[in-house]
């Protein structure tokens, strides 16, 4: 029972790890598809969460910081499609200034503003957070033992993001590989010219993809700050945006696949903070850096083609230019 | 990348840069302004921070030799067409080699030791590039994306081994004991005081000596050897490369095995220099700021050093700063970084255009093409 009780504990904790994971990498999943490498997720997500701790610190609704956090993330993207598909720069350089201004810009407008060392004030009021949300006779199951305690912990009491981010799995898949737009999408990212060549715009398409990975990282954001904790705290992001990426790699640039590597990846870091100084039967203790390496260990083996091979759409990465 | 005829040496390395770097400062006036500060106060504390004592000079270049550092390692990789984010991650394991040496050989002689210091720096921040390296070369895996895995991969080791393997054992914070006497290199106040001048104690030492030294040898060995043509023509035509007998995949190596040394010496420059053991992150984002220093100098070493110079007194005026401005400290500095690289990297081509259409009116087409010296890096 012990074992049962530790194991629904971690999934629901892998959920909660996984959300603002698989959001990230489903919209980077949009601008990878259309060519437009997609570093910036970890600075438009922790934009977003800036702003949406921010306003929601100051007007008092959770709605209003995520309206702020995806506008914020959308503008950053603006930024960076401005940068690689107008003015074709390095799309690289253009992703990695981002993150590195956001970085410093957070924190110095949160001390500019708040006076608390970089950090939001802390959210406690009703309606400044995304609250859980229990599920019909979840209270009720909490107690019980097998499938109810599991529906108690893991189906039911996330905030309405967590679900949002299940929602858009489907919903993206969809867009992706059913609809007009996902099969232009695809197509300019393996061969723009064959896209301006049937007479659609290859700008618009990379800028509406840029786009809706703003919107993405928005909600990404959005979550990591007022409904996974209660505020804002310098450099919140720590890398999930890189982590993203690196599960995107992983599910090979498809939405099903990316969240099963978003779920493999946070289950190892949920595995991670409980094996900390645990002694397993036979191995003794793990070091916890060894499960906090293995996404990055996996996705270099994946790269490397020794598990698997990873094809990148043919064209990211690339300015498109009609001259050439 | 270029998007029209060669500009005046002047212009491509004078007067763009310069263009760039003012509408960076420009934009964080406005940022400084949004704060509730006046920038040009800002700036000007700024200034005294940096260069307004005699320990703040060294200070000041104590952090720009970290960036040289970083700098040319991402300038070197850059000549053969990549882009190596991986300088955090080797600069942490140039430490760790440099570590090492310290810590086991710290009583040997000073002249055995220091020399001994450097060359593991520089090994095991090339060993650390040379995976990726490697992957990219021969198994086509993106150099960008394995260089960041192996930031993160480098952090995690580098934590363990701090945490589990070097701690100084009955203490609590996760750093070695103190490197053996011999394992520092000279502090220059020391050596100043030698000779009889006075200086204030610094962190700065004789591996500014070795970061001056080290953008030489870029210099003579990416524009004056064989090597440098192979790297240079594998990094702009590989294929072109291929017809004139020159590996790009041997290219790819060898670049980012030089690139990964030079961020490895940042180790003996900030442990064997200053910090006299090895703690954890300690390069403190000076990877990062390589980017901007490289992107900013254009990749030259002579303008890495200028704009490794301009970071070194943003770092050092930034944290001075915050006694007189307490809105304002280093994280200012980061928003600044990152707008240099905003507009000396990804929007270069937004002063150029209009530049370049401005140099094409006003000469005859004919003259065109002459007229810029051939010695300085084209791209």
């Amino acid at each position: 029972m012990e074992t049962y009780t530790a194991l629904v504990l971690l999934l629901a904790a892998t959920v909660r790890v996984a959300t603002p994971l698989i959001l990230a990498a489903l919209g980077g999943l949009f601008s990878e598809r259309a060519g437009v490498v997609d570093l910036g997720l970890e600075g438009k997500m922790l934009g977003a969460a800036f702003a949406a701790a921010s306003v929601s610190a100051v007007t008092g609704s959770a709605w209003l910081g995520l309206a702020a956090g995806i506008g914020t993330a959308v503008f950053l993207a603006l930024l960076i499609a401005i940068a690689c598909v107008t003015y074709r720069g390095n799309q690289v350089v253009a992703a990695m200034a981002i993150n590195i201004m956001v970085s410093g810009l957070a924190p110095s407008l949160g001390l500019a503003w708040f006076n608390l060392g970089g950090q939001t004030p802390q959210l406690e009021r009703p309606g400044q957070r995304f609250a859980e949300i229990q599920w019909p006779w979840a209270k009720a199951a909490e107690h019980t033992r097998g499938l109810g305690f599991a529906y108690a912990q893991i189906v039911s009491g996330h905030s309405v993001l967590v679900y949002a981010a299940a929602l858009l799995v489907p919903v993206v898949s969809w867009v992706v590989y059913r609809t007009r737009f996902g099969l232009r999408l695809r197509a300019v990212g393996e061969n723009p010219q064959a896209v301006d060549t049937a007479g659609i715009s290859v700008t618009a398409l990379r800028y509406e993809a840029s786009l809706i990975s703003g919107v993405f990282c928005g909600i990404a954001g959005t979550y990591l700050s007022i409904a996974a904790s209660a505020g804002f705290v310098r450099d919140m992001t720590a890398g999930k945006g890189y982590l993203a990426l690196a599960a995107l790699i992983f599910g090979k640039w498809r939405p099903y696949p990316t969240l099963a590597a978003c779920l493999l990846f946070a289950f190892t870091d949920a595995l991670a903070a409980r094996l900390q100084g645990v002694a397993l039967p036979g191995v003794g203790v793990v070091p916890v850096q060894f499960v906090q390496a293995l996404p990055y260990v996996l996705t270099v083996l994946l790269l490397a083609g020794f598990v698997g091979e990873a094809i990148a759409p043919r064209a990211i990465g690339t300015p498109y230019s009609k001259e050439k | 990348m270029r998007m029209s005829g060669r500009l005046p040496a002047w212009v491509e390395y004078g007067l763009l840069p310069v263009l760039n770097l003012l509408a960076a400062l420009l934009l964080s006036g406005v940022v400084v302004r949004i704060m509730g500060e006046s920038p040009w106060a800002a700036l000007k504390l700024m200034a005294a921070g940096a260069f307004g004592a005699q320990d703040s000079i060294g200070y000041t270049l104590f952090y720009s030799t970290n960036f040289i550092f970083t700098g040319l390692a991402v300038a070197v990789a850059y000549h053969a067409g990549l882009f190596n984010i991986g300088g955090e991650g080797q600069a942490y394991l140039g430490g760790l080699g440099a570590g090492l040496v310290g810590l086991a050989c710290g009583g040997w002689p000073t002249w055995v030791v220091l020399p001994l210091g450097i060359a593991a720096a520089a090994a095991f921040g090339a060993g650390w590039a040379f995976v990726p390296a490697w992957l990219q070369a021969r198994r086509g895996s993106h150099i960008v994306i394995t260089t960041i895995m192996f930031n993160f991969i480098a952090s995690a080791l580098m934590t363990y081994l701090l945490v589990n393997v070097l701690i100084n054992p009955g203490q609590q914070s996760p750093e070695t004991r103190a490197f053996g006497p011999h394992a520092s290199m000279p502090a220059v106040s020391d050596l100043l005081a030698r000779v009889g001048i006075p200086y204030a104690p610094s962190p700065l030492n004789v591996s500014t000596l070795l970061a001056l030294a080290a953008c030489f040898l870029v210099w003579v060995l990416i524009w004056k050897t064989p090597w440098g043509f192979a790297v240079r023509t594998a990094g702009r035509n590989p294929s072109a490369a291929v017809y004139a007998g020159i590996s790009p995949a041997r290219a790819t190596i060898q670049a980012m095995l030089v690139s990964g040394a030079l961020a490895g010496c940042l180790g003996v420059n900030e442990l064997l220099g200053s910090q006299h053991r090895i703690v954890l992150d300690f390069p403190e984002g000076a990877g990062f700021v390589g980017i901007a220093v490289a992107l900013m100098g254009r990749n030259h070493p002579a303008g890495i050093i200028v704009s490794a110079l301009l970071f070194g007194a943003l770092y050092q005026g930034g944290s001075q700063i915050s006694f007189d401005m307490p809105r304002i400290n280093r994280d200012m500095v980061v928003v600044i970084q990152g707008l240099v690289i905003v507009f000396c990297g990804a929007l270069e081509n937004m002063f150029r255009a209009p530049i370049a259409a401005l140099f094409a009116r006003a000469r005859p087409p004919a003259a065109a093409p002459g007229g810029s010296p051939a010695v300085t890096p084209s791209r």
